[in-house]
């Protein structure tokens, strides 16, 4: 992997009770991700889904274009638009730096034009 | 308030790595490669038992940072609050087994914008004592 390079992309559809598994899996039932009444009355449009799974997202990209989920070494991001399950989410990186055995990637996830991961940089051993 | 707080620490947190919340947490993020998943492939691969993705991060660490987040000396506004931003630096792999410890401190309180934020600094090592995870968590309040 070298500047300027492209990670592949990463497509990804969460389905309808995915946030729910991911509740379960992570320990967080906040109830704007699994329960699409309550979120519709704090004003939201449904329930959301967690920003930590998008995060996910974005490591597994990373790491697939690393050649093991562990060569990620650092990973920062912001959360900024929401996500919802049942539509597609595109994980997208461009090596920006070589450093040291390490690259950094820029990277974006996006649903539908819609960035709800931006300014993402992670750290690669290569 | 929360400028008075910062800089509190939190008592550390044991989490003991089970090797069928790995597989769990793998299953949930679509993380497939079968070293998250079979002891076989994970020590063909070089690891001690079955390695928990990086983000399984959030797993053993939640016990240590979640209830920070309702500390009334803290003072965050729960109704209001936002996950604006998270940043994990990792070091050993996790693998199933494994005894994670992790510390939490209140690390900074800024406000910006009609904003608050609020960074929390949290630090996990296995059980020989190497770091595995060293993450700072940014939540934003807005107008409370």
């Amino acid at each position: 992997m070298k500047q300027g390079d492209q990670i592949p992309e990463l497509k990804v559809t969460p389905d309808k009770y995915l946030p729910h598994r991911y509740a379960g899996a992570s320990g967080d039932f906040n109830p704007i991700h699994i329960d699409p009444e309550f979120a519709k009355q704090v004003g939201l449009p449904s329930n959301i889904l967690h920003g930590l799974y998008s995060m996910a997202q974005v490591a597994r990209a990373n790491g697939a274009a690393a050649g093991g989920a562990t060569k990620l070494k650092r990973l920062s991001v912001q959360f900024r638009g929401m996500g919802f399950p049942e539509q597609e989410m595109t994980v997208t990186g461009i090596v920006k730096e070589e450093r040291d055995g390490r690259v950094v990637v820029d990277t974006v996830a996006e649903q539908g034009g819609n960035q709800i991961i931006r300014n993402a940089e992670a750290e690669l051993e290569v | 308030m929360a400028h008075e707080a910062v800089g509190k620490k939190y008592p550390a947190v044991e989490y003991e790595v089970g090797r069928e919340k790995i597989r769990e947490y793998a299953n949930a993020v679509g993380e497939d490669d079968p070293v998250h998943h079979d002891r076989d492939p994970a020590k063909a691969a070089g690891f001690r038992d079955v390695v928990a993705p990086p983000m399984f991060a959030v797993v053993y660490s939640a016990p240590a940072v979640g209830p920070s987040i309702f500390d009334p000396e803290v003072g965050i506004n729960f109704a209001m609050m936002v996950h604006g931003g998270q940043e994990f630096v990792w070091g050993d792999p996790v693998c199933a087994g494994d005894t994670i410890t992790t510390t939490n401190e209140f690390k900074d309180f800024s406000e910006k914008d009609g904003k608050k934020f609020y960074v929390f600094e949290s630090v996990s090592t296995n059980q020989d004592g190497a770091e595995v995870c060293r993450a700072t968590w940014t939540n934003i309040v807005r107008g409370g």
